[in-house]
């Protein structure tokens, strides 16, 4: 029984305490600055600066915070091409402390569907290292707009889904709890739920800090963890991509100005219902069709 | 933690980038600080890259750098309210292998020149402005200060290549504040065309072929100044600039005195049917030789538009700012293989190879200029008007017999300039400055 002896040995390993805590960010193009190609009409992304996804600062701001208060890590996590590591070491920058670049051809051509596939992926990966506790994303981004994939990741890693979260009042580390406030139609929730769970931020909740000087040397100086798809720990490559993604861009346009011109037209009355009613019929007396589909439909 | 570096470079313009360049790849540890949010998004030029400067410090920089076209053909004109009078120069010869001269857009250009320098190994940080020097006991530069938390950073040399109106050096009272009447402002507008309607309108042979056209005159509505327009692969650069105390004085708008000059009738039809896609402004250091300022010190030495490096005559600038980040980071390599300190003493070595190199040797040779400029005007309004008439006068058949033309125009440009004599003393001026 020489085995526990030798384990004893061995310095004990200190236990990771605080939070651990990934934010998903996305490098997108700065939208202030897109131009469209006055032949072509696509999209110039040619000498556009890239940034990160604005709605994904107000996630690291917040997972910073929270790190800050119980102490712990944050981890940033983004799915892109090589050129993407500029957002992650910008994150690093801020103040975030590690940050895994997921990249590989397979991955071009992602929808939603296939990026919240490869990010819950690469989080697996990440939390057999150590259990995760708060996935943070933005609420979607300026360049999708969809704000799918991060209730996408939730219900792949099996995570309560708190979205749209303008602030996070309490958090039990020991618990395993926390309290958010939620915007909702007509008001705002607040929501109770285990750890761990994925929290997509609203905007405007607060306000990204400004690293430090130690902190932006620290970025500049740090090593990007940079996975392949396998290395991320992705099982099945059809799932990636184009090959999986169901989501197709048929057709990309300008719409064009509407042909028929505007028309300001005037009406006198004394009081707002003469008016309204003058209108009425001024619109009526232009476009009969209009009277009788309105008029049927009053009926 | 307190962070040392062999240097920091407050910039990442082209003198920055040069300077942080050369250092890192020499073995230097090298931060370089710039307050833009990408390095190079608050930097303005026309632009041309004189391939020459960036040769020696990238040889093989046509590789992979962001090129527009090669400059094949040269224009000056001549400007008055509705003609201009143009020389130009066009040769096959500028289509060689490695091209002399190109048009770049510097946002691209500057970002792909600092990508090298952080190849190099010099580490950058942006989004960040340095505030004023930390100095010892002694007086001695030691270090930075910046507008972020966390304390001074330290290194052994500051390189101020903070640009024209860099105000880091202003503030620790190592160089003046710039005057009114040492610098130019440039307005510039970029306007998109289409490559092939480019290459028509400037009867040009490839998507790599370029024309440039420099003009005085009327373009500047009296005051001390030049146009300019460059064709880029798909797009056009259009700028006018002045010198400060002219626009101060005549409180004319530079967007107007650029307005008129795209629509003169010689402009006009080049811009027909582009989408302006950028405007900015930039003032350029053109003071010449007599505005260059102490240019090293304890512990600093500035690189660049800081220490007005600008060649106004010929159009150039960053080539010396190039040049000068070249030989300070030599300069402070030396110093280092040597043990020595960097102090204002040994700070010579710099100085020295500044006034050796066509920088120096260069603003040397015009330095008149911008003072014969500012007190003769005339020399930009009267003479290319005249000009324009007497050519029109002599192109123009119309029953009028040589001889008087060529009488007429000689007695219109005696009058216009008051008198022979004064225009043999402005020839003599011209010359002397020239020399």
């Amino acid at each position: 029984m020489d085995e526990p002896i030798i384990e004893a040995l061995e310095p004990p390993k200190p236990a990771p305490t605080g939070l651990n805590i990934v934010v998903c960010i996305k490098q997108v193009p700065d939208s202030a600055q897109i131009r469209v190609h006055p032949v072509t009409n696509t999209i110039m992304r040619q000498g556009v600066p890239t940034i990160i996804n604005p709605y994904d600062l107000f996630a690291l701001e917040e997972a910073l915070r929270l790190r800050d208060e119980y102490g712990g890590q944050v981890t940033v996590l983004s799915m892109g091409p090589p050129m993407a590591e500029d957002a992650l070491r910008r994150a690093l920058g801020l103040g975030a402390d590690k940050a895994v670049l997921i990249t590989d051809r397979r991955f071009a051509g992602s929808d939603t569907l296939a990026t919240s596939f490869a990010l819950t992926a690469a989080l697996t990966t990440l939390a057999e290292e150590r259990p995760i506790d708060i996935v943070f994303t933005g609420k979607q981004t300026i360049d999708g707009d969809t704000a799918q994939v991060g209730p996408g990741i939730a219900r792949r890693m099996g995570l309560n889904q708190l979205t749209y979260v303008s602030a996070i009042d309490s958090l039990d580390l020991a618990a395993q709890g926390i309290v958010v406030r939620r915007r909702s139609e007509g008001g705002v929730q607040v929501l109770r739920s285990k750890l761990p769970c994925l929290i997509t931020m609203l905007e405007d909740t607060n306000t990204i800090r400004r690293g430090t000087v130690q902190d932006l040397l620290r970025a500049a100086r740090a090593d990007v963890t940079v996975w392949s798809a396998e290395q991320a720990g992705v099982e099945d490559p059809m799932k990636c991509g184009l090959r999986g993604s169901p989501t197709v861009v048929k057709r990309v346009f300008a719409p064009s100005p509407r042909a028929e011109k505007a028309e300001m037209v005037t009406v006198e009355g004394k009081t707002p219902a003469q008016i309204g009613d003058a209108l009425i019929d001024l619109l009526f007396a232009r476009d009969p069709k209009l009277e009788a589909v309105v008029t049927a439909a009053a009926r | 933690m307190t962070d040392h570096f062999d240097a920091i470079v407050v910039g990442a313009g082209p003198s920055g980038n040069a300077a942080a360049y050369v250092m890192a790849k020499a073995g230097l540890s090298v931060l370089q600080i710039d307050r833009g949010e990408y390095p190079g998004s608050k930097n303005v030029q026309g632009a041309i890259l004189y391939s020459d400067a960036l040769e020696r410090i990238i040889p093989d920089f046509r590789d992979s750098a962001p090129l527009e076209r090669h400059v094949v053909e040269q224009r000056f004109w001549m400007l008055s309210e509705k003609s201009h009078t143009g020389a130009q120069y066009r040769s096959d010869d500028f289509n060689e292998e490695k091209p002399n001269r190109y048009t770049i857009l510097r946002a691209q250009f500057d970002k792909w020149f600092s990508k090298q320098v952080r190849a190099a190994g010099a580490i950058l940080i942006t989004e960040t402005t340095v505030k004023d020097l930390v100095k010892n006991d002694a007086g001695k530069v030691i270090g930075v200060l910046t507008d972020r938390e966390g304390g001074p950073i330290f290194a052994d040399v500051v390189v101020l290549a903070e640009g024209v109106n860099g105000v880091v050096g202003q503030r620790a009272g190592l160089r003046p504040e710039i005057k009114p009447n040492h610098v130019a402002l440039a307005v510039k507008e970029t306007h998109f065309l289409p490559e092939e309607t480019i290459r028509e309108r400037f009867n040009l042979a490839g998507e790599e072929d370029g024309v440039v056209i420099e003009v005085i005159g009327s373009v500047s509505s009296g005051m001390v100044g030049t146009g300019f327009l460059y064709t880029n692969k798909e797009s056009i650069s259009i700028g006018v600039g002045c010198i400060l105390s002219d626009f101060a004085q005549t409180r004319v708008p530079p967007y107007e005195l650029l307005d008129r000059f795209k629509r003169h009738p010689s402009v006009a039809p080049l811009l027909k049917g582009a989408e302006m896609k950028e405007y900015v402004a930039h003032l350029i250091p053109e003071g010449g030789y007599d505005a260059i300022p102490t240019l090293t010190g304890d512990g600093w030495l500035i690189v660049g538009d800081a220490g007005q490096f600008v060649n106004a005559v010929h159009r150039e600038g960053s080539n010396l700012a190039m040049t000068s980040g070249r030989l300070a980071a030599e300069s402070l390599i030396q110093l280092k293989a040597e043990g020595k300190p960097v102090t204002n003493e040994n700070l010579k070595l710099y100085r020295d190879k500044l006034a050796d190199s066509f920088v120096m040797k260069d603003l040397k040779k015009y330095r008149k200029v911008p003072h014969l400029l500012e007190r003769n005007r005339q020399l930009l309004t009267t003479y290319p008007s005249a000009l324009n008439r007497a050519f029109q006068s002599f192109l123009r058949v119309d029953g009028v017999d040589k001889r008087t033309k060529e009488a007429e125009a000689l007695r219109d440009l005696k009058k216009a300039r008051g008198g022979w004599l004064r225009m043999a003393s402005d020839l003599f001026k011209v010359a002397r400055a020239w020399r």
